[in-house]
């Protein structure tokens, strides 16, 4: 009698009844993957009888979860985003630079008069005074400005740096302060980025940070990558800024600190503005299409509390000046100043259709992109394709199933048929491990479960061939299969832990499709540790108690 | 007794080291190669490594190919590889063909009106042509990517010779880690004389040639290690000619079982994962070979210490296959 523990036997039986009930719903793929999403939608409040008859399409005591099918299967777009976290410093010290002057300019009796340099290393802020014996004193009073900043390593250290040099001052982010800067301004693009693709809707994108600053974009079901950077939107930015002077020269000189911005509406006419922005978007906590007084589409937005500030106190300095919205370096409008807007709203008017004002409200809801985005890598798979790749893995593996059943029954008799039971308990725990991890599969996944097939066997056939030198040593078939089950199991773990080794290897430097190889491989080797060693063993002490034979043959 | 299918008599005697001069020195020879081969033609990069654009073009009609040139030879986008692919698995009407551009200077992935010019072009000479992938990468992700791979690479070697230093002894780490750049080499070799495409999928096919390798290796360890127990007074070198013996039944098997697995998908898995599967099905043969004739042979020029007269063994070892 082949001892088995009662909880070996039990685990076997439940790890295979609970993984057929995990892979079933992958055989019924889109009707589950309907009422799944029914289900969501009625959860969202969205109920219709049309909702319930799909929902109802899968008992809901059961199982739902699904393989995710990868890029390469399903077909969409991937995008790996590199955010220009050096954009921030530029803004940073544009903004800086209207505090530094006046501050300095209070001190003018001792640092003189005080400009600042263009050109050069923009994120950079140099300052030119005019009493150079005024430098340290300079110096002093725009440390005198620094904030402290926490750094990575536990200290402290101030977010701006200053440096003198004859009459020039040069003003830079402390590297604290820019570690800190770049961390934020890429979860803030990322965050950006992940709104704007569920406001379209789009089904399960994955958006994920990569690295210090690049973010990755996989949208299934998309036509191209360049649907994906539309809806991302490269350069939507949105500021509120001062109005310089109105130009129709599109060669006129804006001069120091401004920046000539042509007009969406009226062609030909350019708007010379102050660099410096009063408000960005990044003030911005809502954003509704609505109508002006006349009836006309317009969007209403309102600043949080610190743009609510800067734009009341901007406003009610500037009382009938012009004042720009800009969106995308084009100004939208510049309506005039009537009286101070204290409360933080507004509305924004333009020659808008009212698709256009929703369309606005939205992006600006959204929020601007605090930098702008290159794309380092784009790749765009076509459904077709994905089918065709599907079909052609599937093909393949009903084919190598076959071969490898064929192969061990006529290796090993009656304990290769085990094997082959072994095999196929194997492959559904995998595809249950898929859908219950919400794991991606993508072709060569595919072609590691394949893989699997002809590796998962190998502990049984380790295992047999123990048996075999058992036998012909005149053990008893008891004797040989404990023997072998028992002397193979150092090569097993051995031969399985190295693959485990390298599959995490491959998941950690991988991307996308190799990725998904890494996981169907790590996963394979666990579940044939599971079915080669107690799968199994239940199966041959099963046959035993009811058999008990006096020899067998291997 | 039933009838068995046997991919090895039940019982050899094979010397595996009678002949060790001329399989290593064959070993050596195919290392050499491949080194060789790597430094003068280099790899035929995919653009996961060298950055660039491939467009996928499917139509019902066939491929002219010097069409196709000729229409994208005055769109000034430099160079322009144009290939025609073939597969059991298309249907009669699907012809299928791989525009590859290379990197535009100054950009880093191509911009989307390159992409639309050139498929414009391709569509004025065949309405009927549709574009089932676009794949574009910049040349700063592909800078990495290469330097990823061959850390990766370089990374599991090192993590597998730890374990096995941890589970065996140091000796059996150095003999596995050298089968394994013989394997990792080779393959990679054979990819750079034939210039088949190399791309990340390979360095993936790689890593499993490693694991493959490795696992056949570590059989023959394993059953080496459970010898050098049995019999304590055996010369090494029988004893691991007795190991590789009595393991010898399981190695072809298994390779058996995993080669029916691969060939069912290099002949029907498509041509998106062709140069994938071919590498791991080189991996397999070039992985069994390299546990018999490469890994332990390895580990016989050290030699091993054996129980308490453990240098003294190693060291008539030694002697013994100079003789």
């Amino acid at each position: 009698m082949i001892l088995v523990p009662l909880w070996q036997r039990l685990f076997v039986a439940a790890a295979t009844v609970a993984a057929i009930l995990l892979a079933l719903p992958n055989l019924f793929y889109s009707q589950v993957e309907q009422a799944n999403d029914a289900r969501a939608s009625i959860e969202a409040g969205l109920a219709s009888d049309e909702l319930e008859a799909q929902a109802a399409q899968w008992p809901a005591w059961l199982p739902s979860g699904l393989i995710n099918l990868g890029l390469d299967l399903r077909g969409g777009a991937h995008l790996l985003a590199e955010v220009q976290v050096a954009d921030v410093y530029a803004s940073r010290m544009d903004s800086l630079w209207p505090t530094i002057r006046d501050v300095l300019a209070a001190e003018r009796d001792t640092v003189g008069f005080v400009t600042r340099e263009e050109g050069g290393d923009p994120s950079e802020l140099r300052i030119r005074i005019s009493e150079p014996s005024g430098a340290a004193r300079a110096l002093e009073i725009v440390r005198g400005l620094a904030q402290p900043v926490a750094t990575l390593a536990g200290g402290a250290a101030s977010d701006i740096e200053a440096s003198a040099q004859n009459d020039i001052l040069t003003v830079r982010l402390s590297e604290a302060e820019r570690a800190a800067t770049d961390d934020r301004t890429v979860q803030q693009a990322l965050e950006i980025v992940r709104r704007r693709i569920d406001e379209v809707g789009t089904r399960e994108p994955t958006i994920l940070r990569q690295g210090a600053d690049r973010i990755l974009v996989q949208v299934p079901g998309v036509g191209s990558a360049q649907e994906v950077k539309d809806i991302i939107g490269t350069t939507a930015q949105l500021t509120f800024q001062p109005v310089v002077q109105v130009t129709s020269d599109a060669e006129a000189n804006p001069g120091a600190g401004n920046v000539l911005v042509p007009s969406v509406d009226e062609p030909g006419v350019l708007y010379v503005l102050d660099r410096a922005a009063v408000v960005t978007g990044e003030d911005l906590t809502d954003a509704q299409p609505t109508f002006d007084q006349n009836g006309r589409p317009a969007v209403s937005f309102r600043f949080d509390a610190q743009g609510a500030r800067a734009f009341g106190e901007y406003t009610a300095a500037h009382i009938g000046e012009p004042f720009a919205i800009v969106l995308d370096d084009q100004v939208i409008s510049a309506p005039v100043i009537q009286s101070a807007i204290p409360g933080g709203q507004g509305i924004i008017t333009g020659q808008f259709t009212p698709e256009e004002s929703t369309e606005l409200a939205v992006l600006l809801r959204a929020g601007a992109l605090p930098a702008e985005l290159t794309f380092l890598e784009e790749r765009t798979i076509g459904p077709e394709l994905g089918a065709d790749s599907i079909r052609a893995g599937q093909t393949a593996a009903y084919a190598a199933a076959v071969l490898v059943v064929l192969f061990m029954v006529a290796s090993y008799g009656f304990f290769g048929a085990i094997a082959c039971v072994a095999l196929a308990i194997n492959i559904v725990m995998i595809l249950a491990a898929l859908s219950l991890l919400g794991a991606t599969l993508t072709l060569p996944g595919i072609a590691g479960i394949v893989l699997t097939m002809g590796q998962a066997v190998d502990a049984n056939v380790l295992i047999y061939e123990r048996m075999r030198e058992e036998i012909r040593r005149g053990a008893s078939p008891i004797r040989a299969v404990e023997e072998g089950f028992g002397k193979a199991f150092s090569a097993i773990l051995d031969a399985n832990v190295t693959t485990f080794i390298i599959a995490a290897i491959m998941f950690f430097v991988g991307t996308g499709t190799v990725r998904g190889f890494a996981v169907t491989l790590a996963l394979g080797v666990l579940t044939t540790l599971v079915t080669g060693v107690y799968v199994s063993r239940v199966l041959i002490a099963l046959w035993f108690a009811r058999t008990r034979p006096k020899t067998i043959v291997v | 007794m039933a009838w068995r299918l046997r991919l090895a008599p039940e019982k050899t005697n094979i010397d595996f080291f009678r002949l060790q001069w001329i399989t290593l020195g064959f070993s050596a020879l195919l290392v050499l190669g491949s080194l060789l081969s790597m430094a003068t033609l280099g790899f035929n990069f995919g653009i996961d490594f060298k950055g660039g654009t491939t467009i996928r073009t499917e139509s019902t009609q066939a491929v002219d190919v010097a069409a196709y040139r000729d229409a994208l030879s005055g769109l000034g986008l430099g160079d322009v590889t144009i290939t025609e692919v073939f597969d059991p698995t298309f249907r009669a009407d699907q012809h299928v063909a791989q525009v590859r551009i290379a990197a535009q200077e100054g950009q880093e992935a191509v911009s989307p009106e390159t992409i639309a010019v050139v498929e414009e072009a391709l569509r004025a000479i065949d309405p009927a042509i549709a574009f089932p992938s676009v794949e574009s990468v910049g040349p700063k992700v592909s800078g990495e990517l290469v330097r990823t791979a061959f850390l990766s690479i370089l990374g599991a070697c090192l993590g597998i010779g730890l374990y096995i230093w941890m589970r065996f002894e140091w000796q059996y780490s150095l003999g596995t880690i050298v089968a394994l750049l013989h394997d990792v080499i080779v393959t990679a070799g054979v990819f750079s004389l034939f210039q088949l495409r190399f791309d990340l999928t390979i360095v993936a096919a790689l890593l499993t040639i490693l694991g493959y390798s490795v696992n056949d290796t570590v059989v023959v360890f394993d059953r080496l290690r459970e010898n050098l127990l049995k019999y304590k007074t055996m010369p090494l070198r029988d004893v691991m000619n007795l190991s590789v013996n009595e393991t010898l039944s399981r190695t072809l098997v298994t390779a058996g079982t995993t080669l029916l697995a691969l060939i069912p998908l290099l002949i029907f898995g498509g041509d998106v994962i062709r140069g994938f599967i071919f590498a791991m099905t080189m991996g397999v043969f070039i992985g069994t070979y390299s546990s018999v004739y490469v890994a332990k042979n390895i580990v016989l020029w050290i030699g091993l210490p054996r129980g308490d007269k453990a240098k003294k063994a190693s060291a008539n070892q030694f002697a013994d296959i100079d003789a």
